[in-house]
């Protein structure tokens, strides 16, 4: 029976928040407590990601077979790369092969932030330009969906498993082979916001006054993309992040030799029950960055787009 | 004189903070009496919505707060009353029906549940009794083989059938308040005057108190005993209906019923002489869905349309939705390219032009469409919008802007307001915004599609009026397609009326309304509401 109020109430609140844009829109974004707390997350394990040399951290690869397995907090004295003694206290314990945990873990941030920013950079760009040119071009939208449909049926797992048996494992391997996954996705979501802003009046005025078609792409329909699409960024970005874990644990990820999340949770398996911190620390940074970056994404949906808010 | 079913005294209802004026509605009373139907009248934001949401007690809580006054219905007090008093309440004794029939009907559940639910809800009969109820309301209002359509679902009727589904449903009970709030905005000419009269056949038959919110004086000289007139929260004046359709005391009522578009059709220009700019052969559009399995549908929007257009002359297409007036604007706009026919700009031939050609067609012909909020990009200052199509045919940026500012002050801007973005203008100035970008295309056919269907009535004149100054300024022949027949007897030299796809009638407007001769004309024509009434032209007290 409300239909009709609910309809009013809700021109008139999209019309507020859309006169309310602008300057504001930051104030907003950062009172939101989920954008806040995403972002200083984020933030910090970029820090950490970056000064991993400087925070205290040794050669993660370094193996030091007296001292395997303990710990976390143990303390012994070993010699440093300029040949002085120190005390090392091994804040995480060591691994099986006696490396640093706390080191390993460190460095196995930049593996998984490098991942998660470039598959969702990578996945939007392709993404974007595949779901322009599918929404805007009536004959090329059936045939690039029908690919993207199929694109879309293979388990992402079992494509980077492919990828990686046929061209060696490797970050750029990684990459793309979580990227493709990740493209149609994208490509659907571009190409609905295509479909709805294409029968827009003003997109016809701009016909009807001479703009050619990649004007009107540009100009009048891919900044209705922008919010949708860093939403989806970082839902990406998150997985990402998860399937380099999983891709390592499985051994068909980065090479062992790299310190990441999921090689180094890998390598800890064995021995889950006798020594749980090599699984525990690794794990709780991934959960932590994929927590934040989740966070984020919802706060980020919430601002950008209020239709969307509180509804899950 | 009888106790009033409905009695408003002194009504305030409060505005959330931040909002453009403190009340929604100030100091409001009226009073409805049983068999009589009082009419709120007002443009959009006056406040005539939620004065109807407040009498049923349907205010977003927390946003909309009645602040002091009153509302009784039948002398209990309806603002004091507990939330299961209101509910008791609802359908029993007052109703609501909607504006859009569509949306205000559940679309999973089948007609006859829904009225079922209104008498599960509120009386003990059992389920062979409800539905004899149902099939015996749904008979009253006119309902052709109630049997069939009681397991129907809203999607599978038309506008009209949907809203006699409403007042069924608000009506099965005997409420002794109808409220009916723009009941007939969404519905054609046509079925607009059929659902008139029957709200009006059964509130005599029951001696409903009737509360009709409209925006249409129309609308008012049909169906209204009484009339009280809201602006900004106010009601301004009330009174007996022809007294103040007749004699209008204040001049907020005087300038709404004089900008009411009169239906005799104005006198004709001669432009005889004047080139044809724009004409049209045997132009069709076909439609084909679905095939993919199984047979397809065919329908045909447009069938062998035949117009033209000289310069300075503005041809009005009128017809109901659906009958293919737009199909037919954007396909001489080439927003669609037509299956068959021609479409001659100035002797040349466009209607399969590969769009290299259509380039220069475009500037030619200039389109304003119907929907203010979504014709100009919200991303964009209005200025961009404007110099856009200039810039696209090399026009040097700073002679495109120099332009726009003439515009502007044209279309009756201030010049400044480039800078603006979109939402910083009301729904009127909009389309003048709109106006000024057509013609910084030096244009030769202008088309205007429902260009004033969204606009309130005194805004609705002075666009109007902006159009035939710029017609006559630069000379341009004009096609004017809209549903109301009103406005077209204002703005037409000549007259096509189109009924699904076909035009079934062409000539003057004179010719047209003072002598139809096609059937359809004719039923459009009386169909119009308050067409006996021929609203005076008041001077501003």
């Amino acid at each position: 029976m409300s239909a009709a109020r609910t309809e009013v109430l809700a021109d008139s609140a999209a019309a507020a928040a859309a006169a309310a844009r602008g300057p504001r829109l930051w104030a907003e974004l950062i009172r939101h407590p989920g954008v806040l707390f995403g972002s200083v997350v984020l933030l910090v394990m970029c820090a950490v990601a970056l000064l991993a040399p400087l925070l205290g951290t040794m050669d993660p690869a370094t193996i030091d077979p007296t001292h395997r397995n303990q710990l976390p907090g143990s303390e012994w004295t070993r010699t440093d790369a300029s040949g002085d003694e120190v005390t090392w206290v091994a804040w995480m314990g060591t691994d099986t092969l006696g490396r640093d945990l706390y080191s390993r873990v460190i460095h196995g941030a930049r593996v998984s932030l490098i991942i998660g920013v470039t598959v969702a950079a990578l996945s939007i760009a392709v993404g974007l330009a595949i779901g322009l040119a599918a929404g805007y071009v009536r004959w090329l939208d059936a045939l690039v969906m029908r690919v993207m449909d199929g694109l879309m049926a293979i388990p992402a797992i079992l494509l980077a498993i492919a990828l990686v048996s046929l061209w060696g494992g490797g970050l750029l391997t990684v990459i793309i082979a979580i990227a493709i996954p990740e493209i149609p996705r994208v490509v659907r979501l571009v190409r609905s916001i295509v479909l709805s802003i294409r029968e827009e009046p003003y997109v016809e005025a701009a016909i009807s006054v001479g703009t050619r078609v990649p004007s009107i792409l540009i100009r009048h329909v891919l900044p209705n993309t922008i919010a949708p699409l860093i939403v989806q960024g970082t839902y990406v970005c998150a997985s990402a992040i998860l399937l380099e874990a999983i891709l390592s644990f499985l051994g068909a990820g980065i090479p062992p030799e790299i310190p990441t999340w999921g090689n180094i949770m890998a390598e800890g398996r064995v021995l889950f029950q006798v020594y749980p911190h090599n699984i525990f620390f690794p794990g709780l940074f991934l959960a932590l960055t994929v927590l934040a970056v989740n966070v984020l994404g919802d706060g980020l949906r919430d601002t950008l787009d209020p239709r969307m808010a509180k509804r899950f | 004189m009888s106790e009033p079913v409905l009695r408003i005294d002194r009504l305030t209802i409060a505005l959330p903070k931040g909002a453009d004026r403190r009340h929604a509605v100030e100091e409001v009373s009226l009073a409805v009496e049983p068999r009589q139907i009082v009419c709120l009248v007002g443009e959009s934001g006056s406040g005539k919505s939620v004065t109807a949401h407040g009498i049923m007690g349907l205010l977003p809580k927390g946003q909309l707060t009645p602040v002091a006054g009153s509302i009784a219905l039948q002398g209990e007090d309806l603002l004091r009353a507990p939330e299961s008093r209101l509910r008791d309440l609802r359908c029993t004794a007052m109703s609501m029906i909607f504006q859009e029939p569509m949306t205000a009907l559940n679309p999973v559940m089948s007609c006859g549940q829904q009225i079922d639910e209104v008498l599960r809800t509120h009386t003990d009969l059992d389920p062979a009794a409800r539905r004899l109820r149902i099939l015996g309301i749904m008979r009253d209002v006119h309902l052709q083989g109630p049997e069939a359509l009681i397991d129907a679902y809203p999607h599978q009727l038309s506008g009209g059938q949907r809203q006699r589904i409403m007042i069924a449903m608000a009506l099965v009970l005997q409420p002794a308040l109808l409220i009916a709030d723009e009941p007939t905005t969404a519905l054609d000419v046509t079925t607009q005057a059929q659902i008139l009269r029957l709200i009006k056949e059964l509130q005599r038959e029951r001696d409903t108190g009737v509360l009709f919110i409209t925006h249409d004086f129309g609308v008012v000289a049909e169906i209204a005993d009484r009339v009280a007139v809201m602006q900004t929260g106010r009601i301004v004046e009330a009174g007996e209906a022809k007294r103040v359709l007749s004699a209008p005391e204040h001049p907020y009522t005087r300038m709404l019923i004089s900008a009411v578009p009169s239906m005799t059709p104005r006198a004709q220009r001669r432009t005889d002489g004047a080139p044809v700019v724009l004409a049209t052969h045997g132009l069709s559009k076909t439609y084909h869905t679905g095939g993919m399995f199984g047979p397809g549908r065919v329908v045909e929007a447009a069938k062998n349309v035949e117009l033209s257009i000289r310069r300075g002359e503005t041809l009005g297409i009128v017809g109901e939705s659906g009958s293919g007036k737009s199909t037919v604007a954007r396909c001489i706009v080439r927003l669609i390219a037509p299956s068959a026919g021609q479409i001659l700009i100035e002797g040349a031939d466009i209607a399969q032009a590969p769009s290299r050609r259509l380039r220069n067609h475009r500037r030619r012909v200039q389109i304003v469409f119907q929907d203010p909020y979504r014709s100009l990009n919200p991303r964009r200052r209005v200025g961009q919008s404007i110099v856009e199509g200039p810039i696209n045919f090399g026009v040097a940026k700073h002679d495109a802007w120099q332009r726009a500012s003439e515009l502007m002050t044209l279309v009756g801007l201030d010049p400044k307001a480039l800078d603006r973005y979109p939402h910083q203008f009301s729904g009127g100035q909009r389309q003048r915004i709109c106006i000024a970008r057509a013609l910084a295309m030096q244009p030769e056919v202008l088309i205007a599609d429902e260009a004033v269907s969204a606009l309130d009535v005194s805004v609705q004149a002075q666009v109007l009026d902006l159009l035939d100054q710029v017609r006559r300024r630069f000379d341009l022949a004009m096609l004017f397609i809209t549903h109301d027949l009103r406005v077209a007897a204002q703005v037409c030299d000549h007259v096509a009326v189109m009924f699904e796809g076909e035009i079934v009638e062409q000539g003057s407007a004179a010719e047209v309304f003072g002598n139809p001769r096609h059937a359809y004309t004719r039923a459009l024509l009386d169909a119009a509401p308050g067409r006996d009434w021929q609203f005076g032209k008041f001077r501003a007290a």
